[in-house]
């Protein structure tokens, strides 16, 4: 265990419980504020300070985790069922079919991804579940392409050939020897992706796109701060110090677990 | 004084533990040997024995996690074993060659091979351009490449494996170094690819006087190629000594029972098919004897074509053979002759061009679905490589019940019942069930992969190369098991093998093949006694150990 390891591990951990109970970090309401104490400077009252309204932010930001998590989560997990089902079914079938999955996937992958998500916003219209979804479409392309690649890979060793040699049927057999196999790097993409997700989640909360205010969602949170950008620089640097650390974060786990059978 | 001479050679691997802390595991103990001038030494041992680790030593190129921790390598008298990487480069090529053991990964794939022996002369400064490369196509000449000229613009892939060792050769000896350090040289390579290069390293070193350290796990190339013989286990040296005398008179309990192991200086009864190891049609009636006289596969005029580059190729054309119940007929042949092609369609794992192939009467042409999964109860495989064979992931209890599961045999009781026997059948300790194979040793994988292909009750094994991955002392464990298998079971055992010393120890009837035929077939006493096709002969000769064995009796058994 490296020390920065222990460090994303500690600071995924501390984010998941503020997403689960926020209380028990704050005193504060996220939601009304106390106009007297407005826009104070971060200080021992408030950790980092107050905003236009007078609310905590710290307080916002805390609440705002199980936003942007939950939103991160769902993003994930479309990414990773729908890729790694196509990946899957795309690999071990071959033929034709791989052929037409994969360019699609590869027109997938050479449309950026925000324009992508943008796309799909626009198709289900905005909203914070929309907006998961779309970054979650967004991803389905790389992990089908990953699943793929090992599938391919792992359906070419003699343990599932010997699999089929004793009888199995396809489908058996993909779920019994194939996926376990092939979902090392898929698990390791999925944490990597999970931090691109809140960054996502965040920028399309930035332009808009996502939770209505007063919600406090990470990247409303950074937008609304813009306004006071000259006079109140916590109120965008602190939220956005957050998002980055919780990326970084996931990406050093992510790396990890791309090691670990390595 | 000796040329290299090696005193109490101590060298530990390093493993950095789960949380920070670093476990050493000693890999070689106080190791003492000399190499003379001109001499060829050979280092013998079973893998883990720590061989290879020795030899790394002595030319400094150790893995990153291996630490050198007491001992001298003396070379010409000088210690060389506290030496920097730095230092040593002046001492690697010039002094001590090395000839590495994968021809197929050593060179870089992106270079001519010309320009990978010249840089051993450019590194050293032996020369301008025109003389290094004067030098290049006078070195692939030397080590009996046809026009060197051409092959020295060449990259590897574009050249076979025994090409790919010559001019690992012609690298290793570019320099004329005194000492050359051969890590398993052949052990790549077909027998009769192998004869070949040994026979040169041979020459090499009656010209030029060179001194060899021969890396070897196969005891027939060190009683056939070297002077001294120095054997190891579990890092120590358990005997050293002349050859001859080590061999003809074995101390250690060790050297006798590898003696007794190596397939090639093995010399059984043959077994001939009148005597079929099987009693298991011994108490069944008439109708059944009359059926068992059917034999268990019949091959007619197997064709597999591929097209390569629009041209077709026959990998295998026109193969036929039968196998009578309850013996083991051999596939004999080298890399590229087309056996394993063969075997996968006998398994109809690959589908033929043209041809049939009938398992215990039944014709496997066209059958699909039910019908094919049926027909896989007959007929099970092991694979050569156990570590790619079984599933990672799974237990050694799932993987032998897995056929079960899927042929739906008996409930899970049963199922579980039934493993324990199949565990026990093969050997194994039912201490296992629960571990993966990376927690078991290359035989006992092997057993697991035996266990797995009996499960579903099969009248047919196919044995892919099935030893070719083992150590001596675990082939002959696992080859011994194969016979009782066959013996208790009434098994049939198609046996695929390029190792002639193996094939003669268990098959009553072989067939050689060559380029996708079968150039002969014979019972296997007919075969080795009395070889009509070339082709048998040369690769009959080519079985490292015969040599002296034809030679005369002296080697002890």
């Amino acid at each position: 265990m490296r020390p920065g390891l222990i460090l994303s591990w500690a600071l995924i951990t501390l984010v998941a419980l503020w997403a689960l109970v926020p209380g028990v970090f704050t005193g504060y309401d996220p939601i009304a504020g106390t106009p007297a104490e407005k826009l104070r400077a971060p200080g021992p009252g408030h950790l980092f300070g107050t905003d236009a309204v007078g609310r905590d932010l710290f307080a916002r930001v805390v609440h705002g985790a199980v936003h942007s998590l939950s939103g991160a989560f769902v993003a994930v997990a479309v990414g990773l069922l729908l890729g790694t089902l196509l990946g899957l079914v795309a690999g071990s079938v071959r033929g034709a079919l791989d052929e037409i999955v994969m360019r699609v996937v590869d027109v997938l992958l050479s449309v950026p991804g925000l324009l992508l998500a943008l796309t799909v916003i626009i198709l289900l219209g905005p909203g914070t579940v929309n907006v998961a979804v779309a970054v979650g479409v967004g991803s389905v392309a790389s992990f089908a392409r990953l699943a793929r690649s090992e599938v391919v890979r792992v359906r070419r060793t003699d343990y599932v050939e010997a699999a089929f040699g004793s009888g199995g049927r396809f489908a058996a057999v993909l779920w019994r020897h194939v996926l376990p196999n092939s979902l090392v790097p898929v698990v390791a993409l999925a944490a990597l992706q999970f931090g691109v997700a809140i960054l996502a989640i965040s920028t399309l909360g930035f332009l808009g796109y996502g939770a209505e205010p007063p919600t406090p969602e990470w990247g409303l949170l950074i937008s609304e701060g813009r306004n006071y950008l000259a006079t109140a620089w916590w109120l965008t640097t602190l939220p956005g110090t957050v998002v980055v650390a919780v990326v970084l974060a996931a990406s050093r786990i992510s790396r990890s677990i791309g090691r670990e059978d390595g | 004084m000796s040329l290299l001479e090696v005193r109490d050679l101590t060298v530990s691997y390093t493993r950095r533990g789960r949380w920070g802390g670093v476990h050493a595991r000693p890999a070689v103990h106080g190791v003492s040997f000399a190499v003379e001038p001109g001499e060829v030494v050979a280092v013998v041992g079973e893998s883990g024995s720590g061989k290879t680790t020795t030899a790394q030593a002595v030319i400094g190129l150790l893995p990153p996690n291996g630490r050198l921790d007491g001992g001298q390598i003396l070379l010409g008298g000088t210690d060389i074993a506290g030496w920097s990487q730095r230092r040593l480069q002046t001492v690697r090529g010039a002094q001590i060659g090395l000839v590495p053991q994968d021809p197929a990964n050593s060179l870089n794939p992106v270079k001519p091979v010309g320009v990978q022996i010249g840089e051993a002369l450019r590194l050293h400064r032996r020369g301008d351009r025109r003389t290094i490369a004067h030098r290049v196509v006078e070195l692939l000449e030397r080590v009996g490449l046809p026009d060197p000229e051409v092959r020295a613009r060449q990259y590897p892939h574009e050249l076979s494996g025994g090409m790919r060792q010559r001019v690992l050769i012609a690298i290793a000896v570019a320099l004329e170094p005194r000492l050359i350090i051969a890590d398993e040289p052949t052990s790549a390579l077909d027998v009769t690819v192998q004869r070949r290069i040994l026979d040169l390293i041979d020459d090499l070193r009656a010209e030029s006087g060179t001194a060899v350290l021969l890396v070897t796990h196969d005891l027939g190339v060190a009683m056939d190629r070297s002077d001294r013989l120095v054997v190891m286990k579990d890092g120590r040296i358990e005997e050293r000594g002349a050859t001859r005398a080590v061999l003809g008179a074995p101390q250690a309990a060790y050297t006798a029972r590898l003696l007794r192991d190596a397939p090639a200086l093995r010399a059984p009864e043959f077994l001939s098919v009148g005597t079929a190891r099987t009693t298991a049609g011994a108490t069944a009636g008439t109708a059944a004897e009359e059926a068992s006289r059917e034999p268990a596969v019949v091959v007619r005029d197997l064709v597999k074509e591929y097209r390569a580059g629009g041209r077709p190729f026959r990998a295998v054309d026109g193969v036929s053979f039968e196998v009578p119940r309850g013996t083991t007929h051999a596939l004999v042949g080298e890399s590229g002759s087309g056996k394993t092609t063969t075997a996968r369609m006998v398994m109809r794992l690959a589908e033929p061009t043209s041809g049939s192939v009938a398992i215990g009467g039944v014709e496997t042409a066209g059958v699909r679905g039910a019908r094919l999964r049926a027909l896989r109860r007959d007929v099970q495989l092991v694979y050569q490589n156990p570590y790619g064979s079984l599933d990672p992931r799974q237990s050694v209890a799932d993987i032998v019940e897995e056929p079960l599961r899927n042929f739906g045999l008996g409930d899970r009781a049963g199922r579980r019942e039934r493993v324990r026997d199949l565990l026990d059948r093969v050997a194994l300790p039912a201490a296992v069930l629960g571990r993966r194979p990376r927690e078991l040793s290359g035989g006992q994988r092997q057993r697991v992969a035996i266990a797995r292909a009996l499960a579903p009750g099969p009248k047919v094994v196919v044995l892919d190369e099935a030893v070719s991955a083992l150590d001596v002392s675990v082939q002959a464990q696992i080859l011994d098991l194969l016979g009782e298998l066959q013996r208790d079971l009434g098994l049939t055992y198609l046996f695929i093998s390029h190792d002639l010393a193996v094939v003669r120890q268990v098959s009553h009837t072989v067939s050689v093949m060559s380029k996708g035929r079968i150039v002969e077939t014979g019972t296997t006493r007919r075969l080795f006694e009395n070889p009509g096709h070339a082709y048998t002969r040369a690769l009959l000769a080519a079985v490292p150990g015969t040599a002296h064995q034809l030679a005369g009796q002296e080697v002890g058994r």
